[in-house]
């Protein structure tokens, strides 16, 4: 007897803990998964009011994170985010859904210079969210010397006063800029370039961080810092950020990235998903959500309704001269591996 | 046999959840696309660099363990000589920042250390330099500190507190003064405390990750650092090197595990006070 009360007891404790995790029946919930900082929330409930869908907000701190997420059997999420080359190797293993453009009809919003990029030539998979470039973040009281290059970050005279991303492919990126070759190099010989570079440049970094770079940054932990250009955006900002900050990209060019919107193959809610990209899309939600973020919209639509403290920015929007010189990442393969065992020496180190 | 019933729901618990993902440790680790190998652990013990991490993350693990002795022996001394509800009082309020987060608690130590955080403001104030706290080793000596002493003091206070007066003071009536009846009789009567404690501290102190990232800025990589790393960043292709780091790490602390055990069987034997 007491046995069976014992076996009842375990499967009502399963059961809850099912139930907890199943979620409610009857209304449609879409998980979201995104980076930290990367929407402006408020429309997530304007989202749910207009279509009745919920939606189950979560985050994330950097591409690999969420590959993992989206590689793993029991994926449960419906859109995310992921950049550029994230995207190249989710296509290539077969992981995202297929866009049934009629559901998206906003998609005509997007200005045609950010579609048909070599990640996903026709946008089979894919929406463009945001851009920008990866530039210098620097306190106007304490570096004066015009910002240029990246040899900045490897000037003694800033040591234990600059912050790198505490993120594999944008630091060892940064070090192949500075050496002149290319962010997307597979010779051996770079990376190993690349990670000396890093390794005597780690005495001056004051710290590897995330997200946490833009509040340090404002409040005048640090000299310099390498920020992509949306964080730069929000850190400049009169009123919530430091205006003794400023942002440069160095003229032999950089990496321009793209943030993109995409749905796992594993979605049992595609066609919900896919009214929330419509949604995203929409030029007012898109005004919205970057002057929310201050990353740069693709969205010609919303464009056209922002004013000229967005438009005339050189950082929201940088002259095209400027991004020819730029560098979109491309998935490495198994490559990856080589510059997995530098990031560890650098770190380890 | 009323008992073992009631046990069920813990053995399963535990299967589930202790066992079977040890066994997922030990599977990854020594396998690679299904078939045995022991590259994955070769790999993981001849690399220098992971050597070094590993070497760290004992080094300041043993550091902080040390300055969690230091620190919490007395604490939990005075604790045990004051009346007991202002003890009770005093040791709720060791274990009150334990109720936060970990995380929570270790951010916490961000905003006092940080270049414009509160105590360097303070130095401003009474116009002494600022100084660089956060992003040191010795800020990530402080957060492990920080996040263990507690369990460094309660073990030793709770045996401290146990501890049979009449001995105390049979010793004073034998003539021994203060310091003698302190190392030759409350140290000793002391040690299964003192064991449990360093073994508390010790373990989660060499297995923790999180605490270098925040307090180091992620420039003094810990061997849980390396771990996560391998998981987080690597993705599934490092499944296997990251479980045979886990691996070693589980070795190790089984290692020390067993060593503390003797330690405080001895210790036991000796002074005869049971902690639990």
């Amino acid at each position: 007897m007491k046995k069976k009360l014992a076996v009842f007891l375990v499967l009502v404790f399963a059961l809850s803990l099912c139930a907890a995790g199943c979620g409610n029946s009857g209304k449609v919930t879409i998980n979201v998964l995104n980076w930290g900082d990367y929407i402006d929330e408020d429309l997530l409930d304007q989202f749910t009011e207009e279509t009745g869908i919920e939606v189950n907000y979560q985050t994330m701190a950097t591409n690999e994170e969420m590959l993992v997420k989206l590689e793993a059997s029991d994926c449960i999420y419906d859109v995310c985010f992921p950049s550029d080359y994230v995207i190249e190797k989710l296509i290539e293993k077969d992981l995202l859904h297929e866009l049934n453009k009629e559901n998206i009809p906003n998609l005509a919003n997007i200005d045609e210079r950010f579609l048909d990029l070599s990640f996903d030539p026709e946008n089979k998979y894919s929406v463009p969210y945001m851009w920008g470039t990866v530039g210098i973040l620097y306190n106007t009281t304490m570096v004066d010397e015009p910002v240029t290059s990246w040899d900045i970050l490897w000037d003694e005279k800033y040591g234990q006063q600059i912050f790198m991303y505490d993120s594999i492919r944008d630091t060892i990126g940064v070090a192949l800029l500075k050496l002149g070759l290319s962010i997307n190099t597979r010779d051996e010989a770079d990376i190993k370039a690349a990670e000396t570079a890093l390794i005597e440049q780690k005495p001056l970094v004051l710290a590897y961080l995330g997200d946490n770079i833009k509040e340090s940054m404002i409040n005048g932990d640090g000299a310099l810092a390498v920020v992509y250009s949306g964080d730069a955006m929000w850190c400049i900002d009169p009123e919530e950020g430091n205006p003794d900050l400023d942002y440069a990209v160095p003229e032999s060019g950089s990496n321009l990235w793209f943030d993109n919107v995409i749905i796992p193959k594993s979605s049992q809610h595609t066609a919900e998903a896919e009214a929330f990209i419509n949604f995203l899309c929409d030029a007012e939600v898109a005004k919205a959500n970057t002057e929310y973020i201050g990353y740069s919209t693709p969205n010609k639509a919303a464009l056209a309704l922002l004013d000229e403290s967005y438009t005339e920015n050189p950082i929201y929007n940088p002259p095209q001269e400027l991004l020819d010189k730029c560098e979109i990442f491309h998935d490495l393969g198994d490559f990856i591996n080589v510059y997995n065992d530098a990031w560890n020496n650098i770190k380890g180190q | 046999m009323k008992r073992t019933v009631f046990a069920y729901p813990y053995v399963v618990w535990m299967l589930i959840f202790i066992l079977a993902p040890m066994l997922m440790i030990a599977y990854y680790a020594f396998t690679s696309d299904g078939a045995f190998t022991l590259a994955n652990l070769a790999g993981a013990l001849t690399n220098e660099m992971y050597m070094q991490v590993l070497l760290r993350s004992v080094w300041i693990a043993l550091k902080a363990t040390v300055v969690c002795l230091l620190l919490g022996y007395p604490i939990a001394y005075l604790l045990s000589k004051m009346k007991r509800s202002t003890a009770s009082l005093l040791s709720v309020l060791f274990i009150v920042p334990m109720w936060m987060n970990f995380l929570l608690r270790t951010y916490a130590w961000q905003v006092l250390l940080s270049p414009s955080g509160i105590l360097n403001n303070l130095l401003k104030a009474v116009g002494l330099p600022a100084q660089q706290f956060l992003y040191t080793e010795s800020a990530v000596m402080l957060g492990t500190v920080y996040n263990f002493l507690p369990f460094m003091i309660l073990p030793i206070y709770t045996v401290l507190s146990k501890m049979d007066q009449s001995q105390i003071e049979a010793a004073h009536d034998l003539g021994a003064n203060g310091p003698t009846t302190f190392f030759k009789v409350v140290l000793p009567l002391s040690m299964p405390g003192v064991i449990s404690g360093i073994t508390m501290v010790f373990i989660p102190a060499i297995t923790t990750f999180a605490i270098s990232r925040l307090l180091g800025g992620g420039k003094f990589m810990l061997y849980g650092d390396l771990i996560e790393n391998q998981f987080i960043t690597l993705g599934m292709d490092a499944w296997g090197s990251g479980s045979a780091l886990s691996f070693i790490l589980l070795v190790l602390v089984l290692i020390s595990m067993a060593v503390m055990r003797r330690a405080e069987r001895e210790a036991g034997e000796e002074g005869g006070g049971k902690l639990w």
